[in-house]
């Protein structure tokens, strides 16, 4: 489903991602994880083009995707949640996930500023799927709230379901238990697990080992902006190298 | 459902609607009990700024930019309109549309470079932007009649009907302000709204969702150039006469401090922040000498106190504490 052949991103004369080149087949959750500075989420923001990369192809269902602008890349159907909340805060949680149904509402200003009724009714429509979503979330009793007071792994879960309720064909998931307790965690982790059940695609960065190797069919390596590893969770927790990034070279004489 | 809770909850459906008829009928009535034409002719004033407000609002309010220009366009349109029926013999209603879609184009032009910018540079650029129309009305002595003004613009008329008195105006200028709040309200309660909201939250998020950031500032200051274009038309039309100093920049900050007073991003505080400030000099004669630092003042506080705005600022206090409240109930 997304193809990444040799992508490569340096800032200045600096490499930041060096030929990556992995696939994310269709269905499945795939896990990118490596350590701080690795370039998991340069990598991110070159797929939902926020950057472009140097150099390098990504395609997108048969499309090349790279030198899209992200406005473009996200009506393709990929969506996406943040590392660091983005959240409006300002907006009710229903709002918020509305927001994430942009491109279905309707382009065009002149319309919106008629609001005739079949605009009425498509309104309609898409606030009963948002409530829906809010609903698989556990929110639905919060969606009137203003999402500015919502506790931190609320607010996560908004930006869950708001990822999701546009029904993408791509999630890309910005560490999304980072800074849950165990709790939250393993509700979260239900969540992603429900969403691959009904065939979702994921891409998930994620610092959380216990939560990766459980649910991920697919595990890709990333360190120093370079793949070290793909493979499925066992086959990557087995492999040298990959052990070598995380804890450092084995020495004998240590 | 009770009969009483079916009742409530109506009203909680149609609650925009409901106000939208409350406010109209109440604007319907209003010169049956108040016929002194100075309280009308202030009542018109305030229903041409909070036509401006109306469009600044959604530039500045829920897209989240900045313009300290807006009175160029305001201008722009009451000389438009005052040339093109006076110099050029246009009918006023055509030459109002030929104006505004004259305006639309020019803030198209402008929009696309500028609205590169951001912040204070876009606030800076706005501003050189009031400069030079200001600079232009005043100058070009020929077409605009220079510092001393504009005379002589028609009413408008629908035959033989003409707008000439404080209570026909009130009607015209009133029934423009009602469906220009109709086209706001509808608009930010849409997807496209909404996109708004986002792209004022935040740029990278908006774009990730969808939004078109680029095209969706242009498309909104133009939309707002238009509606300063309309209230100027209808300005030269109500005063048959316009001159220089209505189109200053303290004009475009007033019209900000309109907007900051009602609260960014709030169709209905726009009307109440445009009310207030086009009252207060009114009710007290210090106000008269000293607008500028008694205005100055007031904006400082509001955005020292409620960045949001007074309006805003206060609604989204009562709904955080209701929230937290219902948070707190739950726990219990």
């Amino acid at each position: 489903m997304l193809q990444l052949d040799q992508v490569s991103k340096n800032f200045g004369g600096l490499p930041a991602l060096s030929d990556v080149s992995f696939t994310v087949p269709k269905g499945k959750l795939t896990a990118l994880i490596g350590p701080n500075g690795a370039g998991k989420s340069t990598l991110i923001n070159c797929i939902t083009g926020v950057m472009k990369p140097s150099s390098g192809n990504i395609q997108f269902q048969q499309q090349k995707i790279e030198n899209l602008l992200a406005y473009k890349i996200s009506r393709l159907g990929i969506s996406r949640t943040f590392q660091n909340l983005k959240t409006f805060p300002r907006l009710t949680v229903l709002d918020n996930v509305l927001t994430g149904l942009t491109s279905e509402a309707g382009n065009s200003m002149l319309l919106a500023m008629l609001r005739l009724p079949d605009l009425r009714h498509r309104e309609r429509q898409l606030k009963l799927r948002a409530l829906e979503s809010l609903d698989r979330f556990g929110l639905a009793d919060k969606a009137n709230w203003p999402a500015g007071v919502l506790a931190y792994g609320d607010k996560k879960r908004v930006e869950l379901a708001r990822a999701t309720v546009g029904k993408p064909q791509l999630i890309l998931l910005d560490e999304p238990v980072a800074g849950l307790n165990a709790e939250e965690t393993a509700a979260v982790g239900e969540q992603l697990r429900l969403l691959r059940r009904t065939g979702h695609t994921m891409l998930l960065v994620e610092h959380d080992m216990d939560l990766v190797m459980e649910i991920a069919d697919q595990v890709v390596v990333l360190d120093s902006g370079k793949s070290i590893a793909t493979g499925t969770p066992d086959e990557v927790r087995r492999n040298p190298l990959v052990l070598e990034a995380y804890l450092g070279r084995m020495d004998a004489t240590a | 459902m009770t009969n009483k809770q079916k009742f409530f909850y109506f009203i909680y459906l149609h609650r925009t609607g409901l106000t939208v008829t409350g406010l109209s009928l109440a604007l319907l009535l209003f010169p049956v009990f108040e016929n002194n034409p100075y309280t009308l002719g202030l009542t018109n004033l305030i229903a041409i700024n909070a036509i401006i407000v109306l469009g600044l609002n959604l530039f500045i309010g829920y897209a989240g930019q900045i313009s300290l220009g807006h009175a160029a366009f305001f201008g722009l349109g009451a000389y438009g309109s005052a040339i093109a029926t006076v110099t050029y013999e246009i009918p006023p209603w055509p030459a109002m549309l030929l104006v505004a879609s004259i305006v639309a184009l020019v803030a198209l032009l402008i929009g696309i470079p500028i609205l590169r910018l951001s912040g204070h540079y876009l606030a800076m650029a706005t501003l050189g932007l009031n400069f030079v129309v200001h600079t232009v009305l005043l100058q070009w002595d020929e077409v605009t009649g220079g510092p001393s003004g504009f005379s002589g613009i028609p009413y408008l008329s629908f035959g033989n009907f003409q707008f000439d008195d404080e209570v026909r105006l009130h009607y015209l200028l009133w029934g423009f302000t009602l469906v220009s709040l109709l086209l706001c309200l509808n608009l930010v309660r849409s997807g496209v709204g909404r996109g708004l909201s986002a792209l004022a939250g935040d740029e990278v998020a908006a774009e990730a969702l969808g939004v078109n950031t680029r095209n969706a500032k242009i498309k909104i200051f133009v939309l707002s150039a238009v509606f300063a274009s309309v209230a100027g038309s209808l300005f030269a039309h109500c005063y048959s006469f316009v001159s220089p100093d209505s189109f200053g920049i303290f004009t475009s900050t007033d019209l900000v401090i309109m907007v900051v007073i009602g609260g960014m991003g709030s169709i209905w505080g726009s009307i109440f922040g445009a009310a207030l400030i086009t009252l207060l000099p009114e009710w007290m004669d210090i106000f008269e000498t000293y607008k500028d630092f008694v205005h100055g003042g007031i904006l400082v506080l509001v955005l020292m106190f409620l960045p949001q705005g007074l309006v805003t600022g206060l609604v989204e206090m009562v709904k955080i504490k209701l929230a937290l409240r219902r948070q707190k109930d739950a726990a219990a």
